[in-house]
């Protein structure tokens, strides 16, 4: 009988969280200027969880990760310099764009047709794993399309902690409002869980690892199936930056009896 | 015409959350602008109490799908009421509150309904013949105006956008929405909630204060020694004295990962900013932040501003604060924690 898990992870990138971006409007809609310089990092979230993904795959001999993204092919080459390095996986690259600006609709039938077709996938041990919303559209609504388009009624938002029962069962454990986890037991896989930051550390950079996932990668990359999501149906009337610039009134050289004063009278008001 | 329905759960009092209400007044406020007949779904076990407080609403009609196996959160269940109502109520505009509960459900009912949904929506224009919104992009970064052409068009609401409703209440006449579960919808079990006691909490959404502590509170200070223990003190007698709910930046969160000396008040529930929560509070306070844009996005939803840092330029205030107080926060929150008294 097979063990482990069949972790297939949804992934892409998203620009480096500290480049300044700017919107602009294109032949397609809107996109964000200099899209394709900027550096970019595998989506946070998705990233969480591809780390959770490589922690079980550990515990579970027999797991196998895919790591599937749609992104352009070029960028997505650079982001495995680095992720490749970090955990084991089977990429599935979608060549097409990693904008904000595309719709979750699209972008999850594509990835829903990607995972349908991969080859040795056993449904009975499928963990999807993602980020609970992306850094670019952050909508939270992809990962949820991809399990329906696949027939998973077992879905979890916003996962921080999922544990293995004796049993074989999934205890799980969701963010909801107020700080709170929501406490829930699933009788097992296939089951979507769509990840906030869960508790593991980034893993260090393993050269092994990179150049074995790399043997794979590259050939991956060079048959990556084009995937034009777009946005069709939406019209966006605007895009902009937010134009509020407060006036700040900057206190110094007062002694801190008085600040706290202030500060006081102002919360009180 | 659109057909609007407004999607809610009832809450273990068998009443509606805040963040519901605030939906249901930006649903009726659509409905009268578009002259569009509105329509209520109401989720939970039993709903007749809820239905009853929203009554005077106006909608036309009141749907419910009820039952204990609606009583809790889960996928499966939820989904299949909210696409149950959907269909029952030829909803081509479904609005519903932006929580987790639904955050989870409504994206496969839009799917299963083959229609599309926005989540994360801060305003409703429904000027001329079609209905924008307004929502946020890359994490509050760049805010779009965008209308759809499919429909239903499912909406999640932010939470803190409208005011919440209210009115009379009354007695509503429910129409009940049978839907049967698939034996494998039942596969996930809820079995409770976990949160720190009560007077551990330091998420308050509700809290009129967002505090915002930065990784400064864990750095060396002048006497070249840093002071965790004695920051926590300070940042939980202040979040205790004034009630205020406590965020903080990543650097400080990620600390409790990698094994340093740590604030033990944070954990990653009270990240605010890019890779966080944004949540919604009347005044925010921010005590040794640094950084720049993407890392203020996280009170980008505090109406009023005040920061104390040692950094009289410091990127995460000016422009974004409306007061900097260019102090040491170890005194300036030791003092005011005194004059908060007890």
């Amino acid at each position: 009988m097979s063990t482990g898990f069949h972790i297939v992870v949804c992934g892409s990138l998203v620009p480096d969280p500290l480049q300044t971006l700017n919107p602009v409007q294109g032949a397609n809609g809107p996109g964000l200027k200099n899209e394709l310089m900027l550096p970019a990092v595998l989506d946070p979230f998705a990233a969480h969880s591809l780390y959770e993904a490589a922690n079980l795959a550990k515990k579970m001999p027999g797991s196998k990760i895919w790591l599937v993204s749609l992104g352009n092919k070029a960028k997505l080459q650079q982001l495995m310099m680095t992720i490749a390095q970090k955990v084991a996986f089977e990429l599935v690259p979608l060549d097409g764009p990693a904008s904000g600006f595309t719709d979750s609709f699209e972008v999850a039938a594509a990835l829903a047709a990607a995972i349908d077709k991969l080859a040795n996938l056993d449904r009975s041990r499928l963990l999807l794993f993602g980020g609970c919303a992306s850094a670019s559209r952050d909508a939270g609504v992809t990962l949820q399309m991809v399990g329906e388009r696949l027939g998973i009624l077992d879905q979890f938002l916003a996962v921080d902690e999922l544990k293995l029962q004796e049993d074989g069962s999934l205890r799980i454990l969701e963010r909801i409002e107020g700080g709170q986890y929501q406490v829930s037991a699933c009788a097992g896989p296939p089951a979507v869980l769509a990840w906030a930051t869960g508790n593991l550390p980034e893993p260090p950079n393993n050269p092994q690892i990179g150049m074995q996932n790399m043997r794979v990668i590259m050939p991956a990359l060079q048959k990556a199936q084009p995937a034009p999501v777009a946005a069709p149906g939406v019209t966006f009337a605007s895009v902009t930056l937010p134009a509020q610039q407060r006036q700040t009134r900057v206190v110094k050289d007062v002694p801190v009896e008085e600040i706290a004063k202030e500060i006081v009278a102002w919360i009180k008001e | 015409m659109e057909k609007i329905l407004f999607l809610a759960y009832t809450q273990d009092d068998g009443l509606l959350p805040k963040a519901a209400l605030e939906t249901l007044n930006a649903a009726i406020d659509l409905a009268s602008k578009l002259q569009a007949p509105l329509s209520l779904g109401l989720i939970g076990d039993n709903v007749q109490a809820a239905a009853d407080a929203i009554a005077g609403c106006g909608a036309q009609e009141f749907f419910a799908v009820e039952g204990p196996d609606f009583a809790s959160s889960r996928y499966a269940s939820d989904a299949a009421a909210a696409e149950a109502l959907a269909r029952r109520a030829g909803a081509t505009l479904v609005l519903a509150p932006s929580v987790s509960r639904f955050a989870r459900s409504l994206p496969g009912a839009a799917l299963r309904l083959d229609g599309r949904i926005e989540t994360h929506v801060c305003a409703l224009d429904p000027g001329g013949d079609s209905l924008s919104i307004q929502r946020w992009y890359y994490r509050q970064r760049m805010i779009a105006t965008l209308t759809r052409s499919q429909r239903p068009w499912f909406l999640l609401i932010d939470p803190g956008v409208f005011k919440p409703w209210e009115g009379q209440q009354g007695q509503a006449t429910v129409d009940k929405v049978t839907v049967a579960l698939p034996e494998n919808a039942r596969r996930t079990r809820f079995v409770g909630f976990e949160a720190p006691a009560a007077d551990a909490q330091t998420i308050r959404p509700e809290a009129e204060l967002l505090f915002v502590a930065g990784a400064g509170w864990t750095k060396k200070q002048a006497d070249g020694q840093p002071h965790v223990k004695e920051a926590e003190k300070l940042i939980h007698d202040f979040i205790t004295k004034a009630k205020a709910s406590l965020g903080s930046s990543k650097s400080l969160v990620d600390q409790t990962c990698e094994g340093g000396e740590v604030i033990s008040l944070l954990s990653h529930l009270n990240q605010v900013g890019q890779t966080g929560a944004t949540p919604r509070h009347p005044k925010g306070l921010a005590t040794c932040c640094h950084g720049e844009e993407p890392h203020t996005v996280g009170w980008r939803f505090i109406n009023e501003r005040r920061a104390v840092n040692l950094d009289g330029s410091c990127g995460w205030a000016i422009g974004k604060a409306d007061v900097l107080y260019v102090a040491d926060a170890f005194q300036v929150m030791a003092k005011v924690n005194e004059l908060l008294g007890d």
